[in-house]
């Protein structure tokens, strides 16, 4: 899960990362209120899950709360890399002195964790780490030992932070390590770290990704998440325990396994190229469990999308067996009556295959045709859609 | 002959009697895996049936491997325990370890990985469906009905992808099928799943199955250029996967143009991997290179 900036900011401040928290509103009037209180210059920053805030024009300066005020206006209507602006993060104006980079991430290359840092740039790294790669420091960190004082010490100096900020810059280490381990994240990534007036070290901006495996013992993450923005199919199908994502064509897909329902994608992509040009609609992955309330679900939300014209089922029986899964559609077909409204095309393959089969030539039902092979299955389910 | 299992492999089930567990203990006597037991601290001392079998329970998998000679452990354990478990198998010296779990915290397996250093074992997953050698050992949640022995060795992330082309590919047979889980991380690579059916005698040709995400399979393509004499037959599922999103598996997460299918196709092809748009097509790429082999 990727967090915005406030609520990275949130995360940081919990670990003692020096970062100024701000006030985060979702309309203009209150972005004005936020400016009045924090009173002198503030900066109007949209909260979005993008990079290229700024260029996009997601982040601006204001000399008073009605200039906030007009800003935040601005910037909640901005939609910036195809995410609406729907709330804006107001902080006091503290223009550094100089920037710098820092994070922490996953290496999954060295199964290891890397440690990025440079003095040099700050918002523009891409660009220094292309033109000056010397710049930008490397520093393996090892999942075994992580960053002791010791290790914070060799990554301040090896980054060469300027003397005078040494001290604080170790410590920054430490707590920004604090949040990449004791948070479970796979990106702790602050960017600029500025050295503000006085010499004073800051998380101007961060972003940190947690690892959804671990919420388990983390149960405070899920205040983080902002389901308002999440697309309302993807939260219907959330809701049911479905792993779905929504996508923006007409093949609804539903399959058993990660790897398998890509797959079906693809297929479905190929497929599509001989019928009009169709599409998948969405990925949902039914893993093992294939029984009549799962498949009714998965079947419920696919048919929520009213762009989906036909609907792939592609099961492969491995510990699932078809049986199970042709009873599951049966059943589904039985739950949702006359709100099943789309033809069906189903492709059993595996373990059962025949008695799978044969549940579904029996019921006979008018939306369900199906096809032997996955290839063959897609072609009908695209030319369905076609149609 | 086969990598990493075969018939003379003694497999413990860490996590047993749990519900997945013993379902897959079960499945795996069936398929005529030599389980000698399981391991659960609170169960210990206890037995269970299971396929027919009588399976001991012991208290650590050090007694399990003292009292029965194992040298495989199976993980089934929920993933708030399974670093744990990884921890005390590696401990206890087992050879393999072939951990099936499902949502292990990421730093959980950084952890392990790191643990691993300088030990004798070899860990396969987390997130995965395990090993089987066909006609000998499974160990994991392959179906064993699929197919059967045969030239073919076959390493994926995917399961369900390697249970498909193992089905697309029956008539040929497998060596062993190794499915190493989709994981931002994971014990055993294709690279290393590579090099041992590169040096097994039976395996004649490889299947490669990968999908989005990571950078392994073009690690994987650098390593065939230079280390392997085998004719590799490739697939990479979700070219249509859009950018940033995440498609159920952790290391599906396709961002920037690194990781994208299109970019391991080309990687692949460039070291003269034949790469399948589908999976059938793939199945048929292999079909071609064993016939023309006779």
């Amino acid at each position: 899960m990727d967090l915005m900036e406030y609520q990275a900011k949130e995360l940081f401040a919990k670990h003692g990362v020096a970062t100024t928290l701000g006030v985060v509103v979702e309309t203009a009037e209150e972005a004005r209120a936020a400016a009045e209180q924090i009173g002198g210059v503030t900066v109007v920053k949209a909260q979005v899950k993008a990079g290229g805030r700024g260029k996009a024009g997601g982040v601006k300066l204001a000399k008073t709360p009605d200039e906030a005020f007009q800003h935040a206006t601005d910037i909640l209507a901005l939609t910036i890399k195809d995410l609406p602006v729907n709330r804006v993060l107001v902080t006091p104006a503290t223009p550094p002195v100089e920037e710098y980079y820092f994070s922490f991430l996953l290496d999954r290359s060295n199964r290891s964790y890397l440690c990025i840092a440079s003095v040099e740039g700050g918002v523009e790294i891409e660009e220094v780490a292309k033109t000056n790669p010397d710049a930008v420091k490397q520093i393996p960190v090892s999942p075994a030992t992580g960053v002791d004082v010791a290790k914070a010490e060799a990554i301040v100096d090896e980054a060469g932070f300027p003397a005078e900020l040494r001290d604080q810059a170790i410590e920054m280490v430490q707590r920004l390590w604090a949040v990449f381990v004791e948070e479970d994240a796979t990106l702790v990534e602050v960017n600029p770290l500025a050295r503000l007036e006085g010499d004073k070290l800051e998380a101007l901006d961060g972003k940190v990704s947690l690892d959804e495996n671990a919420e388990f013992r983390h149960e405070d993450h899920a205040a983080f998440e902002i389901r308002e923005e999440a697309d309302p199919l993807e939260s219907k199908a959330k809701d049911k325990g479905l792993n779905y994502v929504k996508l923006d064509g007409q093949v609804g897909i539903i399959g058993n396994g990660a790897g398998l329902v890509m797959s079906t994608l693809d297929v479905v992509a190929y497929a599509g190229e001989r019928h009009g040009g169709v599409t998948p609609a969405n990925f949902l992955d039914i893993g093992g469990g294939a029984n009549a309330q799962v498949m009714a679900d998965g079947l419920d939300v696919i048919l929520g999308d009213e762009q989906v014209k036909s609907v792939f089922v592609n099961v492969f029986g491995g510990i699932t067996s078809c049986d199970e899964v042709a009873s599951g559609i049966k059943g589904a077909l039985e739950i949702l009556g006359d709100a099943a409204t789309k033809p069906l095309v189903v492709r059993l393959d595996g373990n059962n295959v025949d008695r799978g089969r044969a549940i579904l030539d029996e019921l006979d039902h008018p939306l369900v045709t199906q096809v032997d092979t996955m290839d063959g299955a897609a072609d009908k389910a695209a030319e369905l859609a076609n149609g | 002959m086969s990598i990493y299992l075969d018939k003379n492999s003694k497999i413990i089930v860490q996590g047993m009697t749990g519900g997945m567990g013993s379902k897959h203990t079960t499945l795996m006597v069936e398929a005529g895996s030599d389980i000698v037991g399981g391991v659960n601290a609170r169960k210990a001392g206890t037995e269970v049936e299971l396929g027919g079998k009588t399976l001991p329970v012991f208290g650590s998998v050090k007694e399990a491997m003292a009292e029965t000679g194992a040298n495989v452990s199976v993980v089934f354990v929920p993933p708030a325990f399974t670093k744990d478990a990884c921890v005390e198998a590696i401990d206890a010296g087992i050879d393999l370890l072939v951990v099936i779990t499902e949502g292990v915290p990421v730093q959980d397996s950084a952890e392990v990985w790191a643990y691993l250093e300088g030990k004798s074992t070899r860990m396969i997953g987390p997130n995965c469906p395990g090993i089987i050698t066909p006609g000998e050992s499974l160990a994991g949640i392959t179906p064993h009905t699929i197919a059967g022995t045969g030239p073919i060795g076959l390493v994926s992330k995917s399961g369900t992808l390697t249970y498909q082309m193992m089905y697309e590919l029956k008539d040929f047979g497998f060596s062993t099928a190794i499915g190493i889980g989709g994981d931002p991380i994971v014990g055993t690579s294709h690279i290393d799943a590579l090099e041992a059916f590169e040096n097994d005698p039976e395996t004649e040709a490889i299947v490669m199955i990968g999908e989005i995400g990571g950078d392994a399979e073009e690690r994987a393509a650098a390593y065939i250029k230079d280390h392997v004499t085998k004719p590799v037959v490739g697939y990479v599922a979700g070219f249509t996967a859009p950018e940033g999103k995440t498609m159920g598996h952790a290391g599906a997460i396709v961002s920037g143009s690194s990781g994208t299918a299109q970019a391991k196709k080309e990687a692949l092809e460039a070291v003269g991997v034949k790469v399948g748009k589908t999976p059938s097509e793939t199945a048929q790429l292999m079909r071609e290179i064993l016939s023309a082999r006779g």
